[in-house]
């Protein structure tokens, strides 16, 4: 029975090639809109996190300034000054810490071979690896807990100072530069990451070392600032304020005072993007499915006319005793089958596309656009029901028909 | 009057309408289109049905054929009484007992004699090879066997209308029902389907024709007259000249 459901098929397809054409035509726009917005919409919001991540997961940055309201007896326009000490106590008294570290920040002289080139450098802890996405390119490494116990002289090197000092043919790791004029050993190289926010220089741009070796290289006691990750990003303020209060209590200062010590939140940003991306993808859907179901109105029409074209072939075959299941299950699987054809070219376009995509080089720009399982089913889902809504009513109809008036047509 | 109509039916009786009344319900309008049936066909019978256009020919047709059914009256066709039946019922009982000439063949443009001729098989449920068999077989009988794969527009009426009495005759049904089989059709062609009718008629098969056609009227077994909803004569071929 159903190999005779889709000879017939075939057979009415030919026998009606334009309408067979605008009706597939019709599913295959819309799947192809549907899919690939929400291919650009998962591309972009990617690319997003990926430049905005580029500083860092989900971090806080504190900067130490002036005292602006007396505290306790003292009065304002007093400096506030951390030292690792007060980095460690804060590490171990904050709940809801993921990581912290200290960071202290000077511009030197790095010479290699016969020259000198200026960099800004930044002595952290091995936290930053994780916290500001410093992740070496292979055979490379960020500083350990080791540099930092034993001072070491070593060197991560942002990828433009390397491609800067060492040009594009040598691999850094392992040479030895003078940095302040002391000796250094490059262990890692920066992989490149797109970073679109920063506070002293672009990471690419800078070098790192560790902290403990940056004291004892400047003889500097106090921090330049210093950064921290909540457990997760919805309890950044929480932990800002605990950690505010707890350095308020320690060096008298007013845990309000917004100039004492400065927070950059940036977690901020991650809570809009959230939200603006699910109201983007949202947008995207709901564009997308209403795309589909104008096609789906369309199918039905067609299959309205199909009904009206095929009245009195109907009626000959109610006479000769097809079953209204008959008629029925006959034009279900013709919509059944057009929306399937419709919708697997659709895909096949947009993954054509998504694969295309990449070789124009607009990744930096709008990332690439990614068809998403989630997506993908449920595009299926709503074209399955799209297919069953537009075929069920006019096939209930065609189904209905007297088959003596059907006949006369 | 020489009616066959007993209040028992034989059991070689295939049609058996008692007391049969159809009322088109238009809203406003109450047609009564047949006003009180009584007739009864045996099995091996080949009647003419006769009568003016708006007698009421078509509606008991459409009666006889299962295509409707009566506002009142019982109908029974080889025994099953057709009255409140679902429409899938109905179309059973059509598929299995009736089949259908007609004027206009009726046949679908697009499929080949014998897709044609197989299709009551196919929603009769009859396995692919016994299908195949049978349609070639039919098709055979009308003398198309060599025009079997040719499309309805490469055949001539009356060729088409061979293919409509091959498809009538596929599911082997109690009755064949042939609603002005020669109208469409020039005299050669016409009496040539009127041959394949006699040629029915002399295997035994029920035959229910209507017709204008007296010359086909004549050569039928009995003749059946309709006049204004109403059976005015019903007689034997022979005493209608």
């Amino acid at each position: 029975m159903l190999k005779d459901a889709i000879r017939q098929l075939a057979r009415d397809l030919r026998s009606q090639k334009l309408r067979t054409f605008l009706t597939v035509f019709g599913i295959v726009w819309g799947t192809v809109a549907v899919t690939l917005l929400l291919a650009f919409g998962t591309g972009l919001k990617r690319q997003m996190i990926k430049t905005t991540a580029g500083l860092g997961d989900r971090i806080c940055i504190a900067w130490p300034g002036l005292t602006s309201v007396p505290w306790q007896g003292l009065g304002k326009g007093r400096r506030i000054r951390i030292t690792e000490e007060d980095i460690q106590v804060v590490r171990v008294r904050v709940e809801g810490l993921k990581a912290i570290s200290s960071e202290y920040s000077d511009s030197f002289k790095l010479n290699y071979g016969t020259k000198t080139y200026p960099v800004d450098t930044a002595g952290v802890g091995p936290e930053f690896e994780q916290m500001r996405n410093l992740v070496p390119e292979a055979g490379g490494r960020f500083i350990n807990p080791i540099d930092v116990e034993q001072q070491r002289r070593v060197l991560f090197l942002g990828n433009k100072v390397a491609e800067t000092v060492f040009g594009k043919g040598t691999d850094p790791i392992g040479k030895s530069v003078l940095l302040a004029g002391s000796p250094f050993t490059v262990v890692g190289v920066l992989k490149k990451k797109q970073q679109d926010s920063s506070y002293n220089s672009r990471d690419a741009d800078q070098t790192f070392i560790p902290g403990s070796t940056f004291r004892a290289l400047t003889g500097k006691k106090y921090v330049s600032n210093f950064v921290f990750q909540p457990a997760t990003a919805l309890e950044s303020k929480g932990v800002s304020a605990r950690v505010l209060e707890s350095l308020g209590n320690r060096l008298k200062f007013d845990p309000k005072d917004k100039e004492a010590l400065s927070v950059w939140d940036t977690t901020e940003q991650f809570k809009f993007f959230e939200v603006f991306m699910l109201a983007f993808t949202l947008f995207l859907g709901i564009m997308g499915c209403l795309t589909l179901v104008v096609g789906g109105i369309g199918v039905s029409n067609i299959m309205n006319v199909v009904v009206e074209e095929r009245t009195k072939e109907i009626g000959i075959k109610m006479a000769l005793g097809a079953r209204q299941g008959s008629i029925l299950g006959q034009f279900l699987l013709e919509t059944l089958i057009l929306t399937t054809i419709g919708g697997a070219i659709g895909f096949a376009i947009t993954f054509a596309l998504c694969a295309v995509f990449p070789s124009f080089g607009l990744e930096e720009y709008v990332g690439n656009p990614d068809v998403s399982p989630a997506v993908a089913s449920i595009t299926v889902a709503v074209l399955g029901l799209i297919g069953l809504v537009a075929g069920y009513f006019p096939a209930r109809e065609a189904s209905r028909l007297d088959p003596v008036v059907a006949m006369k047509m | 009057m020489a009616s066959l109509i007993s209040a028992a039916a034989p059991p070689g009786t295939i049609i058996e309408m008692t007391g049969i009344r159809k009322v088109y319900d238009t809203g406003k309008v109450k047609v009564e289109a047949l006003k009180g049936i009584d007739l009864s066909v045996s099995r091996g019978e080949f009647v003419a049905v006769v009568g003016p256009s708006g007698s009421g020919k078509s509606t008991l047709m459409n009666l006889l054929g299962c295509l409707d059914t009566p506002t009142e009256g019982v109908y029974r066709i080889g025994g099953e009484t057709v009255a409140g039946l679902t429409r899938d019922r109905l179309a059973d009982v059509r598929n299995r007992r009736v089949g259908f000439v007609f004027q206009a063949f009726n046949l679908l443009p697009q499929i080949s004699a014998f897709e044609n001729v197989e299709m009551p098989l196919v929603f009769g449920g009859v396995p692919v090879k016994r299908r195949r068999e049978r349609a070639a077989e039919v098709l055979e009988r009308v003398g198309l066997g060599d025009r079997m794969d040719h499309k309805p527009t490469e055949l001539s009426g009356g060729q088409m209308q061979r293919v409509a009495i091959a498809r009538a005759l596929a599911m082997d049904p109690d009755i064949v029902l042939a609603d002005e089989p020669t109208g469409n059709l020039d005299t050669t062609s016409g009496s040539d389907i009127m041959g394949i009718f006699l040629d029915l008629a002399a295997q035994g098969r029920t035959l229910v024709v209507i017709t204008h056609d007296l010359a086909l009227a004549r050569r039928a077994g009995r003749i059946v007259e309709i006049r204004d909803g109403k059976i005015v004569r019903d007689v034997p071929a022979a005493e209608a000249a």
